[in-house]
């Protein structure tokens, strides 16, 4: 987010707050009201996403997908509250973690904390946090759907909120977080949470294994159900990216443009490459083009101006498009909904990308990418990268098998047969006659 | 000629169709049913009020087929279906008065396969 954005002192945004206003806090009833808004508008997007990953998967799984996101939004707002928001926000030790001090959002009032956004109440910054703490572990639902227990499945999101989301987005937004200190652009979350979901998703598809019948399960039962849910996340992301900005002002402005411009484009590479090579652009294809668009801008949106854009998306929709199509065919792991294709693999596109596309004439708090001269920034985007994913991997990978250890993963395969809908929550998402 | 009817769980078609495809009978149609037998199986609950008598979601299976493919269509559709639960389903034989091909307007043993 803006101020996840490193350059220590600064602000992105036109924002940067002055000493006068630090020693008196002055709340901004525009930016506060769009920050409000935006967060409204993230919440949104877990609902979308349960639509889009509810209509990918079978008839027979579609509740389970939609209680997961469900769920997710209710276990985590708890954590958040609790625990997570001092864990990410709270004062750094060592640049790893936040301490304690905003535990159970003591000490998080209406006062603007300067740290983080000087013009909105502190309130309102954590509410916004708390909309991205959320729809990341929901992410990575599209990599073990159809397929895990509904227990494991609590307990391993929790965990993951706690031990991967919550440091990560302290290093790269916390004040002191080591990845933010370094200088590593991260608008909106590319790498805290499309590269950290992406490879949670691919750790949770590898130890899971294959859904039984894969490759040749069926298609997607209901299509519509996905574009409505990609409609509500393009919808919602005007809020993810525009609002990170923390602020009613121009680089908002240009985040929601680029948003609108990279998705757009993406979802029409997508398509065009489908058009060439399987003769025929399809609904799934189009709908998964924009997300991947979106993913890809979120690190740069507050960065990168129309041409960088277009570049990003067009290279999104082309980028994602091999993954999800050739490499998962050949490597052969079951990532059910393509969590990492899309989201892992697109938000590393668009986290390096924002080190070449990244302009100061857009951003003057932002850096120079390397097509405007700024070798050091595409530099430190790659080490952001390599280091974020790994960790997140890494780690996911060891929770995983850790939770594995304590509680089956997987149902059982008649369970799998049958279904997750009746057997994990003994309801149907259809009938068959009134 | 006969007319093979085949209840069976939904979750057992892909192996019923695959014992099927062995046995060279590769024309199937399949239908969503509800129906209910003996069996007292999953149950479904909304806001924790159980649904009693429901009618539990079923495939049929319509295969139509000359005498000597009688045997292995039963077959097929047995050991593809066979979990050894209940509501494993049932299979009907019925004999089949007449079949026409609409295409060529063939009638009989000819048009059935």
């Amino acid at each position: 987010m803006a101020w996840g954005l490193l350059l220590p002192q600064s602000f992105a945004g036109g924002r940067q707050p002055t000493a006068a206003i630090r020693k008196h806090p002055v709340i901004n009833t525009a930016d506060t009201a769009w920050v409000l808004v935006s967060s409204a508008l993230v919440l949104l997007m877990t609902p979308g996403l349960a639509f889009f990953y509810g209509g990918l998967v079978r008839k027979k799984n579609v509740l389970s997908v939609l209680m997961q996101c469900v769920m997710i939004m209710c276990l985590i707002t708890v954590q958040w509250t609790l625990l997570g928001y001092s864990l990410a926000f709270g004062s750094s030790h060592g640049g790893l973690i936040g301490g304690l001090d905003f535990l159970a959002l003591r000490g998080v009032g209406l006062d603007p904390n300067a740290e983080y956004a000087g013009t909105i109440p502190h309130q309102a910054f954590m509410a916004f946090q708390m909309m991205f703490a959320i729809i990341t572990p929901a992410l990575i639902v599209g990599a073990f759907a159809e397929r895990i227990r509904f227990g494991a499945f609590c307990v391993f999101s929790l965990l993951w909120a706690t031990l991967v989301y919550d440091p990560m987005a302290h290093w790269v937004w916390g004040a002191g977080g080591w990845l933010r200190n370094l200088g590593a652009l991260d608008f909106a979350g590319g790498t805290v949470v499309h590269i950290n979901a992406g490879m949670a998703a691919l750790a949770a598809a590898l130890v899971l294994g294959r859904r039984k019948g894969y490759p040749d399960t069926s298609p997607p039962h209901n299509l519509p159900f996905a574009v409505l849910g990609a409609g509500l996340l393009w919808f919602g992301w005007f809020g993810f990216n525009s609002g990170s900005a923390l602020a009613a002002n121009g680089v908002a402005v240009n985040a929601f443009l680029v948003t609108h411009v990279a998705a757009a484009a993406a979802g029409l590479s997508w398509a065009l490459i489908e058009w060439l090579i399987i003769r025929r652009p399809t609904v799934l294809g189009i709908i998964s083009g924009v997300v991947a668009g979106l993913v890809a801008i979120t690190p740069a949106a507050g960065f990168v101006g129309i041409g960088g854009a277009l570049a990003i998306g067009a290279g999104a929709g082309g980028i994602c498009y091999l993954a999800v199509s050739l490499v998962k065919s050949r490597l052969g792991y079951d990532d059910s909904l393509d969590a990492f294709g899309v989201h892992g693999i697109g938000g590393i596109w668009g986290a390096i990308a924002t080190g070449l596309w990244a302009s100061t004439a857009v951003n003057p708090a932002g850096a120079n990418g390397l097509f405007y001269g700024g070798i050091k920034l595409f530099g430190v985007q790659l080490l952001a990268v390599a280091v974020s994913a790994v960790y997140s991997f890494g780690a996911s990978y060891l929770l995983f098998r850790l939770v594995g250890a304590i509680v089956p993963l997987r149902v059982s395969e008649h369970d799998e047969r049958v279904g997750l809908d009746l057997t994990q929550h003994r309801e149907a998402g259809y009938t068959l006659i009134d | 000629m006969k007319l093979i009817v085949a209840i069976i769980q939904p979750d057992r078609l892909p192996e019923v169709l695959d014992e099927l495809e062995k046995r060279q009978i590769h024309l199937v149609t399949a239908s969503n049913v509800l129906g209910r037998g003996r069996q007292h199986g999953v149950s479904e609950v909304y806001r924790s009020h159980q649904e009693v008598g429901n009618l539990l979601k079923k495939v049929r299976l319509e295969v139509a087929v000359n005498e000597d493919f009688v045997k292995p269509t039963v077959e097929a559709i047995v050991s593809g279906a066979n979990t050894g639960q209940i509501g494993d389903g049932k299979i009907f034989v019925l004999e089949l008065a007449e079949c026409v091909r609409i295409r060529t307007g063939e009638t009989g043993c000819v048009a059935i396969g």
